[in-house]
C-alpha cells in the first residue's frame, strides 16, 4: 500500500491557544479516513493546515512523497488535492458550470476550456446538479451549494479529497445521498479524508478514525474501537452513559 | 457552430466602436471626429479597466497613470529620442505595462478598500515623481516641436492619422477585454473577483493572474496616452494624472456594467455623451464632476450590475450575445 499522505508532528498555535499539537498519521492511498472530535477540536485547522491555508510552525506535511509543508492552497491544488468548505464559498455570480469548470482547469490536470466544460457536465450529472448548470450560484440552496463544492473539488480529479462536514445541514435524504455519492467516489480510486459530526455517516464509511480533542490526536483505529474507545466517549459528551444513549438513537 | 458560440458577444462591441469610426469619415466634419475620438478613448480606458475592475473585482482609482505615464515616456521618446509615432506609441504601452507589473507585484496582495487606497496614492506620488523629474521636463513637462507633425503630413493630417490609431487601439482594447472574458485565464480572474480564497484552494495562482491582469489593463492606456499627448502637442504633470479622471473611468464601467465586454464601451458612451451635454450648458458647467459623482451614487445604489448587468438578468435570453 502507498501512503499518499503523511503527516509527521504537526503543530499549530494561534495565539494562546494550541489549536494542534503533534498531528501523526499516514494515509494510505484509496482509504476514507474519518476526522471526528468535538466542536473546536482542531479538525477544520488540521485541513487548512494540510491543504497550506495555515502552514503549521512545526512537523512536517508529505504529499506523493514531497515535502508540501510549506506549500501554498493552489500549488497543493495543482498536485492533486482538493477540498470543500464547511461553510460553502460559492462563486456567487458565476454559472453553476463555471464554478465547477474552475476546478477543473486550475486543478493538477490544468484542463482546458473545452474540456473543462465537458468534465463539469459529467462531474454535475454525478452530484445531481445537471438541471441547475446554467443558473448562478448564489440561487443555489444550502444542500445544493454544497454538492457544487464536492463538484467543483471532483473536477479536479484529485488524488485526495477533504471534505469538511458536507452532511452538516442536510436532512436525512440528502444524508442518504451524500453518502452514496461519497462512496461512489471512493470507488473511483480517490482518497478521502472527512470531517463528520453525523456519527452513523462517518462510522459506515470510514476505513479508519482519529479522535482530535483540543488539537490532540486522542485515539486512532476502526470505527468498531474508537466507539468503544472510552477515551473518546468521555471527550466527546463527557458522560459515557448519554454517549450510549445517543449512540443507540442515531 | 462553436465559433459563433465563442464570438457572438463581440458583433456588438465591433459594431460601436466601427459605428464611431466611420461617423466622422461620413460627415467629413473635423468638430464631429474630435467628438469621436473623445469617445473611443474613452472606451480604450474603460475596456481596460474593465480588465482589472470588472473581472478581476479590484477597484482602482489610478488607472489614469498608466495613461499619463506612457504618455510621457511616448512625448519623451518622440522629442529627445526622435523615435517615430508608431515606435513611440508601442513603447510608451511597453512602460505602462513593465510599471504595471512593477506596482501589481508590491500592491495586489491587498485587498479591498486597502487596494484602493493604494492606488490613489500611486496617483499623488506619480504626479509629485514626474513634476520634479527634470527628464521629462519638471512641473512644465514636455512640448512637442511643430515639425514634428510634418513627418506625418502636416497638423491636420496628422490628426486625422491620429483619429484612426485611436479608432485601432480601441478596437485592439475590445478584443483584448473579449478575448480576457472568454479565456481559461479570464475564468480564473472571475474565480478570484467571486472568492480570492476559494478560487486559490482551487488551484487558481491568484498573485500571478492578478498580476497579469494589471499589466493587461495597463498597456493600451499607455498607447493611448502617447497618442492624445501626440496630439496635443505636449504634457504636464496636472493634465496626465488627473485623479479625477480615474474616477469618471470607474463611472464609466460601472454605468455600463462591469464584467461585461459591452458595458463598457456604453458607459464610455453615455457618460461622454452626458459630459459633452453639461460642460458645454451654463447651469451644469461648473458642477459637471458632482453630476459624475451622484451618477456614480445612484449606480451604485440601484443598479450595482450597470446597465448591460441588469439587462442580463432581467432577460436570460439576452446573455447569448450581451457578452
Amino acid at each position: 500500500m502507498t501512503i499518499l499522505l503523511s503527516l509527521q508532528g504537526v503543530s499549530k498555535r494561534f495565539g494562546g491557544l494550541q489549536a494542534l499539537s503533534d498531528v501523526t498519521f499516514d494515509l494510505p492511498q484509496g482509504q476514507i479516513l474519518g476526522l471526528i472530535g468535538p466542536n473546536g477540536a482542531g479538525k477544520t485547522t488540521l485541513f487548512n493546515a494540510i491543504n497550506g491555508v495555515y502552514p503549521p510552525e512545526k512537523g512536517r506535511i508529505v504529499f506523493h512523497g514531497k515535502d508540501v509543508t510549506r506549500f501554498k492552497p493552489y500549488q497543493l491544488a495543482r498536485m492533486g488535492m482538493a477540498r470543500t468548505h464547511q461553510i460553502v464559498r460559492p462563486l456567487n455570480e458565476l454559472s453553476v458550470r463555471e464554478n465547477v469548470m474552475v476546478g477543473a482547469c486550475f486543478g493538477h490536470e490544468s484542463q482546458n476550456l473545452g474540456n473543462a466544460a465537458k468534465i463539469a457536465d459529467e462531474v454535475l450529472e454525478f452530484v445531481g446538479l445537471t438541471s441547475r448548470a446554467d443558473q448562478l450560484a448564489s440561487s443555489l440552496n444550502v444542500a445544493q451549494k454544497k454538492r457544487l463544492e464536492m463538484a467543483r473539488a471532483l473536477a479536479a480529479r484529485p488524488y485526495l479529497l477533504l471534505l469538511d462536514e458536507v452532511l452538516a445541514g442536510l436532512n436525512h435524504s440528502e444524508i442518504d445521498n451524500m453518502i452514496q455519492t461519497v462512496l461512489k467516489i471512493r470507488e473511483q480510486g480517490i482518497t478521502i479524508i472527512m470531517i463528520e459530526h453525523v456519527m452513523k455517516a462517518v462510522m459506515n464509511v470510514s476505513d479508519r478514525i482519529i479522535v482530535l480533542d483540543y488539537g490532540i490526536q486522542i485515539a486512532e483505529g476502526n470505527p468498531e474501537n474508537i466507539t468503544n474507545d472510552p477515551k473518546v466517549i468521555e471527550a466527546y459528551l463527557g458522560d459515557p452513559r448519554l454517549a450510549e444513549q445517543l449512540l443507540e438513537e442515531d | 457552430m462553436n465559433i459563433w458560440h465563442r464570438y457572438r458577444g463581440l458583433i456588438l462591441p465591433i459594431l460601436v466602436v466601427a459605428a464611431l469610426a466611420i461617423w466622422p469619415t461620413i460627415t467629413g466634419r473635423a468638430a464631429n471626429r474630435e467628438s469621436a475620438f473623445t469617445i473611443l478613448k474613452a472606451v480604450a480606458l474603460a475596456s481596460s479597466l474593465n480588465i482589472l475592475l470588472g473581472y478581476t473585482g479590484y477597484v482602482s482609482f489610478g488607472h489614469i497613470v498608466f495613461y499619463g505615464f506612457g504618455g510621457y515616456v511616448g512625448l519623451y521618446l518622440l522629442t529627445e529620442q526622435e523615435w517615430s509615432l508608431w515606435n513611440a506609441i508601442l513603447a510608451g504601452g511597453l512602460a505602462s505595462g513593465i510599471l504595471a507589473f512593477l506596482l501589481g507585484t508590491a500592491i495586489l496582495r491587498l485587498r479591498g478598500a486597502y487596494f484602493a487606497l493604494a492606488t490613489i496614492g500611486i496617483n499623488e506620488a506619480m504626479k509629485a515623481f514626474v513634476n520634479n523629474f527634470d527628464l521629462f521636463g519638471g512641473p512644465t513637462g514636455i512640448t512637442l516641436n511643430f515639425s514634428v507633425y510634418k513627418a506625418y503630413g502636416g497638423a491636420a493630417q496628422a490628426l486625422q492619422t491620429a483619429f484612426y490609431i485611436g479608432a485601432s487601439l480601441a478596437l485592439l482594447a475590445v478584443l483584448l477585454s473579449h478575448m480576457v472574458r472568454t479565456s481559461r485565464f479570464g475564468l480564473g480572474l472571475l474565480a478570484i473577483r467571486e472568492n480570492e480564497d476559494a478560487a486559490e484552494v482551487m488551484g487558481v495562482f491568484a498573485p500571478n493572474a492578478k498580476t497579469w491582469a494589471y499589466v493587461l489593463s495597463a498597456i493600451i492606456p499607455g498607447m493611448i496616452g502617447v497618442l492624445f499627448f501626440f496630439k496635443n502637442g505636449n504634457v504636464e504633470p496636472h493634465d496626465a494624472f488627473p485623479l479625477h479622471s480615474s474616477i469618471e473611468l470607474l463611472v464609466m464601467v460601472m454605468l455600463g456594467g462591469q464584467g461585461t465586454v459591452l458595458g463598457p464601451i456604453l458607459g464610455a458612451f453615455a457618460y461622454q455623451g452626458m459630459r459633452g451635454y453639461l460642460v458645454t450648458s451654463d447651469f451644469f458647467k461648473d458642477i459637471q464632476l458632482s453630476v459624475s459623482g451622484a451618477l456614480l451614487l445612484m449606480i451604485v445604489l440601484f443598479i450595482p450590475a450597470g446597465a448591460i448587468g441588469w439587462l442580463r438578468q432581467r432577460i436570460p435570453t439576452l446573455r447569448r450575445v450581451l457578452a
